[in-house]
């Protein structure tokens, strides 16, 4: 065999093995475009078929058995009013103990332990939380089925994600900056609330919001507790009704949430109900949607700007 | 006046020292709360299947064929939604598994960097969207279309349920997997190149054995996802307890009998409330085993380079 022909050979080796490399590559894409399609048609039948319900009156009015009378006033309510309690918990736990296993806490068993429970608990299955909560929240502690004691359930469930967020973005920051705060004579916690906390802040705001997205779209775990799925009533205001409701006492009130007024409607047979079940859908996704990209706007403006 | 000006001093530093002690003590008690957690999880559902271990017995638990504890001839066995569950997890990770790689292996080892940018906070939100609306998205969207397809397909079904819930899950498995593979050191496949081996060679033979771990540790979270996975089930699988090992059909599973439970009005101390802790008991043992699995597997690939 000449050289020419020995030199044809390996190009058309190389050749074939080249063309193997774009068959992936486009293999690859096409894995990403059923991804891509998945998401169009679902937001594309929702928008189809849940759009035209979606007008001011949907906004302001109770669910209802005429379907095209119901609305979501009670639901959205409801999950705002959770969701205060749900960053109320989850906030200040979150962060402290993110703070705690960072800066404070000692290498031992101790540490070891609470680590190992944070990664175990962010793999339980959210039904799991509501059965805690059943047993413990409802139960136990005699809360009922409560906006608190679904708030207290999403903010126990998203705890791992606050926790691990905080803890990320404190790890970012230059031992240096400790540094120069102790050698001025701060102490700890001057050092950690002047200097360590401002500047994970972007970090842990990310993290808060990307755990209350996923906490607005559970939809198991307040079932699992007895939330109603009929409710035409709003809890009282602070200062309103007679006798005049106190400040929180909105808090023990019966409620529904955006997700489980959505499975309501999807799980009843008549198709007109479906379209409720669609618009709802719509709205809870543009929500946690929003959120989401926030959460990914902040990252991706704080990959750029910290420069230290 | 020096005196005092130290005893000053001492007593500020006293004070400054307290405050810091206290604070810590509030930090410790913050993260102690997921211990605390945890432990109620396991004692509410240890304690309650307790109550229902003493009506009925683990062996009729374990091999009864039939699920009725809501009828007047109950049965109390776990395995028609064990069923349930483990053939919507198999389809679910027949979707999950091969999309979830070959995205993780293509985003890892050969998309352009624009493309990368834009396709990872994209599956981010495919995995942020709840999953309520998945389940609405299987029933009224997926299984129309099977049925045209296959016409004999029930309403609600297995097969379509599993789908969406596989689609939902590439996410998981696919950005943990292409963390392990990125996770690989450069000079693995700098050497590979430079024995002249193309970038898919490259990428199935050399990248994908050495991140092979944590690639198994992704397809585990997956699997502890699409077993805990509750609301897509429960709206497109249907509520009925049945003994299946075909997707075509109908079937509850473990997190769709607990839904059904407490949809309904049950009180509080009655034999139905205990199934569904023993229900929930089963899934928390499940999907622990995995997770302790896939972080065994993932601490591996982390101390290997």
């Amino acid at each position: 065999m000449g050289d020419a022909a020995k030199v044809r050979e390996i190009r058309a080796l190389i050749a074939a093995h080249k063309r193997w490399d774009l068959a992936f590559a486009m293999l690859g894409l096409l894995a990403l475009m059923v991804g891509v399609l998945t998401f169009v048609a679902l937001f594309g039948q929702m928008i189809i078929e849940g759009a035209p319900r979606l007008s001011w009156d949907f906004f302001t009015h109770f669910p209802s058995r005429k379907p095209d009378q119901a609305g979501i006033l009670s639901a959205w309510v409801g999950s705002t009013l959770v969701m205060i309690v749900t960053a109320a918990t989850a906030v200040p736990l979150g962060v402290g103990a993110g703070v705690y296993l960072e800066e404070y806490a000692p290498r031992n068993w101790m540490t070891d332990l609470i680590e190992i429970n944070v990664t175990n608990l962010a793999g339980v299955p959210s039904i799991v939380y509501g059965l805690l909560a059943l047993g413990l929240f409802v139960y136990q502690f005699g809360l009922g089925q409560s906006i608190l004691t679904a708030g207290l359930t999403l903010g126990l469930l998203i705890l791992p994600v606050v926790i691990v967020a905080t803890r990320e973005a404190i790890r970012g920051i230059p031992a240096a900056i400790r540094e120069g705060a102790y050698a001025l004579g701060a102490s700890k916690w001057q050092t950690t609330s002047d200097h360590i906390l401002p500047y994970s802040m972007a970090g842990i705001m990310t993290g808060v919001i990307i755990g209350m997205a996923r906490a607005i779209g559970e939809t198991a775990p307040v079932i699992t507790i007895g939330a109603l799925t009929f409710i035409a009533f709003l809890p009282a205001a602070p200062f309103t009704g007679d006798p005049p409701a106190g400040l929180f006492d909105w808090i023990m009130s019966p409620f529904t949430v955006m997700p489980i007024q959505m499975f309501n409607w999807t799980s009843r047979p008549e198709a007109a109900f479906h379209q409720n079940a669609a618009a709802a859908g719509l709205v809870l996704v543009v929500m946690t949607l929003s959120m989401n990209a926030l959460a990914i706007y902040i990252r991706y403006r704080l990959r750029k700007n910290i420069k230290w | 006046m020096p005196e005092n000006f130290v005893s000053d001093r001492l007593a500020r530093r006293q004070v400054r020292h307290t405050k810091e002690r206290a604070i810590e003590s509030i930090l410790f008690l913050a993260a102690f709360v997921s211990v605390a957690t945890t432990v109620g999880i396991v004692v509410i559902l240890l304690k309650e299947s307790f109550v229902f271990f003493q009506q009925v017995s683990l062996w009729d638990f374990l091999t009864d064929t039939q699920w009725t504890p809501l009828f007047a001839d109950a049965h109390y066995g776990i395995v028609p939604l064990l069923s349930g569950t483990l053939v919507s997890t198999a389809v679910a990770l027949l979707v999950a598994i091969p999309l979830g790689t070959i995205i993780a292996v293509y985003l890892s080892e050969f998309a352009p960097f624009t493309v990368r940018e834009v396709a990872k906070p994209f599956l981010e939100m495919l995995g942020g969207v709840p999953t309520i609306v998945y389940g609405y998205f299987a029933l009224l969207f997926v299984t129309p279309l099977l049925q045209m397809l296959y016409p004999g397909l029930p309403g609600f079904n297995l097969l379509s349920a599993g789908l969406v819930m596989g689609i939902m899950i590439i996410p998981y498995v696919s950005s943990v997997s292409e963390d392990a593979m990125r996770a690989v050191p450069m000079a693995l496949r700098e050497g590979s190149y430079a024995m002249g081996a193309t970038r898919f060679q490259t990428a199935i033979r050399v990248v994908t054995p050495a991140a092979f771990s944590g690639i198994a540790a992704a397809y585990i979270l997956g699997i502890s996802r699409a077993v805990g996975e509750t609301m897509i089930l429960a709206v497109a699988a249907g509520m009925q307890p049945r003994l299946t090992w075909n997707p075509l059909e109908p079937a509850a599973t473990i997190t769709a009998y607990i839904v059904q439970v407490a949809l309904g009005d049950l009180p509080h101390g009655s034999i139905g409330y205990q199934t569904i802790f023993a229900a929930g008991l089963t899934l928390a043992l499940v999907t622990l085993l995995f997770n302790v699995l896939g972080h065994i597997l993932r601490k591996r690939y982390r101390q290997a380079y």
